[in-house]
């Protein structure tokens, strides 16, 4: 009872409206990142892309919603019936759980009141994200089993293998991070870099930490669960309507905050040399986030529509004899500059 | 394979930059119906039954582009003009009914080729899209056209450039 005497109804408050935006602001970017996709595909493959719903074809997410949702909604005979229902819902769940770390700015005034744009400020952020992109998995894992069908199972295990695989490289990267700003908390990170963004002390670092997420994420030259699809199955063989929408919608939603971690951890979060992020009532953070996230997007939809996919031994093989020595000779190289160097 | 070589960077780099060039390039993509592309001055496409100067129709049903025609695509129906029907048909036999079935009509132009009375001609307009198969038989309202000035149909283009490149 006491606890929650600690919590001041202003404090829920202000945290419930952030909550509700961030939700609403990553729905939105997730939903207009499957229509940039299709339009950034079709420029680099000298067509026009989306074009008729609505001017430039924006409307098209939309067009796409009540598609989803029209279709007929079946469940599998044989399947294992409530896991079956409730996987897509574990990996949208997972992938929304991600965002509450993310410092978005400073603060926001708004009204004379000062809103941290912050929605969870835990002292233990880097930790919190590796944990829920292990957690990542098993959305993609109930699917592929519960659908009772050999392809989706095996397109499942192929996709937890990889995804495994790659947190171990993930996580490593990160522990060099953590190193130069002997902190775990995602807020001190960014503040750091206010002066030098980390990507310049950690070049070796970043390029491990982005091959990881774009693993992670699925995607790129690691589509191996997707493509599946194409060929056989997959985990969303057996999927329609909405619960197949959740699946490919969640992994837009894990592109989007990937690639927002990101740019917070190596590329300064929020600040940007010259702009002060205090601009405009506090909301010039959040821009500035935003235009280094969809960067970020723009270069994984560069890569996927550029390299052929990888062969599921090529990937482990990757994973585990390249990624996870190079990650290694990061942190040896990152302690022994901090060592001679003293920063 | 050099040490550059295999570890793939500099040839993934190279391949990432081409595909920048071509995000930045034209579309070669062309917004029908908003755009149309051009057709060859001999585009064979949607046919049409002429009529002469005094809006008479030319067609007198003898048969020859329907024996001409390498899809079975045509039928007609002949019929004997009555003694109102002058200004109506050029001769005493005329085409009651005539349909050419679009689906199988592959748009040779033989039947414009066979006919001796300057009856059937392909234009260069495009046969227009449908739901249902049983629409795609056009009869004499879908083929003939029009006695007013506004819809006769020009045919010189293709016939021009057929007679000079013989």
């Amino acid at each position: 009872m006491t606890a929650l005497l600690l919590f001041s109804f202003g404090f829920i408050l202000e945290k419930a409206v952030l909550i509700t935006v961030l939700f609403a602001v990553t729905l939105g970017v997730a939903a207009y990142a499957t229509y940039g996709e299709r339009k950034i595909a079709a420029f680099f493959q000298d067509r026009l892309g989306p074009s008729n719903a609505g001017p430039w074809g924006l409307l098209q997410p939309v067009a796409d919603g009540i598609k989803m949702f029209t279709k007929e909604d079946f469940i599998p005979n044989k399947s294992e019936r409530w896991v079956y229902i409730l996987a897509p819902g574990a990996f949208i769940f997972v992938a929304l759980m991600l965002s509450a770390v993310i410092p978005w700015g400073t603060t926001l005034t708004l009204g004379g009141l000062n809103w941290s744009l912050q929605v969870a400020d835990v002292n233990i952020g880097i930790l919190y994200v590796i944990g829920l992109a292990s957690l990542g998995v098993y959305g993609i894992m109930l699917g592929g089993w519960a659908s009772n069908n050999k392809f989706s199972l095996y397109g499942a295990i192929r996709a937890s293998a990889q995804m495994i695989s790659y947190e171990l490289a993930m996580g490593l990267s990160l522990i060099a991070v953590v190193m130069l700003s002997g902190s775990l908390s995602l807020k001190t990170i960014v503040d750091q870099q206010a002066g030098m963004w980390n990507v310049v002390y950690q070049p070796l670092g970043f390029f491990l930490f982005f091959v990881c997420s774009l693993a992670e994420c699925n995607r790129a030259p690691f589509d191996m669960a997707e493509c599946e699809t194409e060929l056989i199955g997959g985990y969303h063989t057996e999927y329609s309507s909405m619960k197949l929408g959740m699946f490919l919608f969640a992994e837009y939603i894990n592109m989007f905050i990937s690639c927002t971690i990101i740019a917070s951890l190596y590329f300064g979060g929020y600040h940007f040399p010259g702009l002060d992020p205090g601009w405009l009532g506090g909301l010039m953070g959040p821009i500035i986030l935003l235009g280094k996230s969809f960067f970020f997007i723009f270069v994984f939809m560069w890569i996927r529509w550029t390299l052929p996919r990888f062969r599921y031994d090529q990937l482990m093989r990757l994973g585990w004899i390249s990624l996870i020595p190079l990650a290694v000779v990061n942190m040896m190289l990152t302690g022994a500059g901090i060592l001679f160097f003293g920063k | 394979m050099s040490f550059w070589e295999r570890i793939y960077l500099p040839a993934i780099l190279k391949g990432m930059f081409t595909t920048l060039k071509h995000f930045f390039r034209k579309a070669n993509t062309v917004s029908y119906p908003k755009e149309q592309r051009e057709f060859a001055p001999v585009y064979r496409g949607w046919h049409v039954l002429k009529r002469d100067e005094e809006g008479r129709e030319n067609c007198t049903a003898c048969g020859l582009c329907a024996v001409a025609c390498p899809a079975e695509a045509i039928t007609m129906e002949a019929a004997e003009r009555e003694k109102g029907e002058e200004n109506l048909y050029r001769e005493e036999k005329y085409a009651a009914v005539y349909e050419i079935n679009m689906l199988r009509c592959i748009f040779c132009g033989l039947c414009e080729e066979a006919c001796p009375k300057d009856a059937i001609y392909l234009t260069d307009r495009i046969v227009p899209s449908d739901y249902v198969r049983q629409n795609f038989i056009f009869g004499k309202d879908m083929l003939v056209e029009g006695t007013t000035p506004d819809t006769r149909i020009d045919v010189t283009v293709r016939q021009k450039h057929l007679t000079e490149h013989k």
